[in-house]
């Protein structure tokens, strides 16, 4: 069950707010006999930028693919507007994919395609826009992450920071209402990783989207987030504003806030008795 | 008992197989679905043929050549023991339009395009762009598979005429340059002894068929391996392997077919 340190109002009154964009109920899910979540409760209120944190193969990116129903859960209930996404057919399914925005984790740009087209794309498979307004609109996205200058590189051409920044200008072309962060900041020297995060927050709230964050970047998160809600094994054990969750004196978020080696989540991997392994003990 | 007698094992195994065949028969079929929304956009499709049909023409060209060549050789050396050299090109026509141009220039096209299909869709399997893709409401069945399917349904049957025409030039070129063969008999012999539709058609039917098969396997192999660079370069050679199988193996089935009608 997930345990609030000091729940934020929003997470309080999990099922009546009706101002939640995003919202998980009871919801199990897992590959064959692996579990990867375990009944999780979650709350994203629209307008508000939340980070899931937690450490690798703790299930965060699980839950943007619920959302997406790039997989679909066991158990439990995944609404987004309030609406069930396991309910969807095939045509609501796209329609609801089409105000959603994910950046992928290294961007997934099309490399056969160039900057431009990258973020034409979505607008080309959706819109039958005339050819000179679309242009308008892709240099429009594309200064908006500050690479109008880059439109006719090739993704192979652009470091990974700039891949990531197209990504986001691809991610934002159909104008979404929420949008999805996987891992934005990983493997980003920190002047790029600085850019994307204020990126992400300036967006957030000039365009006036949901943003849900999975990072396990603490500075840079902190930084941007609302709430930050910590996943372990599968469950949420700890959430709260980037401030509360720093004061926090639970020693698994204090590991984690402070990176530190050995804590409740272990340095060593189970093994029998060092002693035992060494021969130094009859 | 040995362990892979167990029934539990035995079951799992059949199982595990009639999902894959499942599988890729629900893809086939899905495929197959995409005929109109894929010509509704001709310029993906032209793309695509372009994009195969070239990448295998030069191994095309040169294959067939060496194989008319040798055809022309081999073909002298059995029928001047007959007296009958003269028949010489309606002997390398019929072997090249009723088989081996059908069939050889299928065999290079899945070790050309098939290989550049699989290792293609795989790479945008890794790299999350299917699922980027997924996320644009975009079905990447219909945008990616669709276009590449059809391209090589078409550049198939175009690629095995190449290879049937050039392999006639070779065997003129040894039978007749080379060797000496009277050019208006190996001409004139080829011309009343080819059927149009008794060995050209059965030809034809022949590439269509292994187009589909070869680009299908491809696709398959791309699109169902696992998302990883081994994963990637294992489907590739799985995509060779199977391909050349289905290939010869069908060749056997539709050649005792066509005899029998």
């Amino acid at each position: 069950m997930s345990t609030p340190l000091t729940p934020t109002p929003a997470a309080e009154s999990a099922a009546a707010v009706p101002d939640a964009l995003v919202e998980l109920r009871g919801v199990t899910c897992g590959y064959g006999e692996r579990i990867i979540l375990e009944d999780i409760d979650l709350v994203v209120p629209r307008g508000k930028l939340v980070a899931l944190m937690g450490t690798s193969g703790g299930g965060k990116t699980t839950v943007l693919r619920l959302i997406g129903r790039q997989i679909g859960a066991m158990r439990g209930q995944v609404l987004v507007n309030g609406q069930d996404v396991a309910t969807l057919d095939a045509a609501g399914l796209m329609a609801a994919r089409r105000r959603m925005g994910m950046l992928f984790q290294f961007g997934a740009l099309f490399t056969d395609l160039s900057v431009f087209e990258n973020v034409a794309f979505p607008l080309r498979e959706h819109t039958r826009l005339p050819e000179s307004i679309l242009r308008d609109l892709v240099l429009m996205k594309l200064n908006a992450v500050g690479l109008r200058g880059a439109r006719d590189l090739m993704p192979s051409e652009i470091s990974g920071g700039m891949a990531r920044r197209v990504a986001l200008a691809r991610a934002m072309a159909l104008d979404p209402e929420l949008m999805l962060y996987d891992e934005p900041f990983a493997g980003l020297d920190p002047i790029s990783m600085g850019v994307a995060a204020r990126l992400i927050r300036e967006l957030n709230d000039t365009m006036g989207l949901t943003s849900i964050l999975v990072s396990h970047d603490v500075e840079e998160t902190f930084l941007i987030a609302d709430h930050v809600v910590l996943l372990a094994n599968g469950r949420i054990v700890a959430q709260g504003t980037p401030a509360e969750m720093r004061a926090s004196e639970d020693p698994l978020v204090k590991q984690f806030v402070h990176a530190a080696a050995d804590g409740p989540v272990r340095f060593h991997y189970p093994a029998q008795d060092a002693g035992h392994d060494f021969g130094v003990r009859g | 008992m040995i362990r892979w007698l167990r029934p539990s094992v035995v079951g799992q195994a059949v199982r595990l197989k009639v999902t894959d065949i499942g599988y890729a028969t629900r893809l086939f079929l899905k495929l197959l679905g995409t005929l109109p929304a894929t010509f509704r956009r001709p310029r993906l499709l032209s793309e695509q043929i372009f994009f195969l049909g070239n990448y295998s023409l030069a191994i095309i060209l040169v294959s067939g050549l060496f194989v008319g060549f040798v055809l022309g050789l081999q073909g002298y050396y059995i029928l001047q023991r007959y007296g009958s050299s003269e028949a010489l090109g309606l002997m390398v026509a019929l072997s090249l339009a009723r088989e081996l141009g059908p069939v050889v220039a299928a065999l290079l096209f899945a070790g050309r395009a098939g290989t550049a299909l699989t290792a293609g869709i795989g790479l945008m399997k890794a790299g999350e762009q299917l699922a980027a893709m997924e996320m644009m409401a975009v079905d990447p069945i219909q945008r990616v598979l669709a276009p590449r399917f059809w391209g090589g349904v078409i550049a198939m049957p175009l690629l095995a005429a190449v290879f049937s025409a050039v392999g006639i030039l070779g065997g003129w070129l040894v039978g007749v340059v080379m060797i000496g063969v009277d050019p208006g008999a190996f001409w004139s012999q080829m011309q009343s002894g080819v059927d149009v539709f008794q060995d050209v058609g059965n030809g034809l039917i022949k590439s269509v068929v292994f187009g589909f098969t070869v680009t299908f396997v491809a696709l398959l192999q791309g699109y169902g391996c696992k998302p990883t660079a081994e994963g990637v370069s294992l489907a590739t050679t799985r995509t060779v392997v199977m391909a050349s199988l289905a290939v010869l193996g069908l060749d056997f089935v539709l050649t005792a077919m066509m005899f029998s009608i």
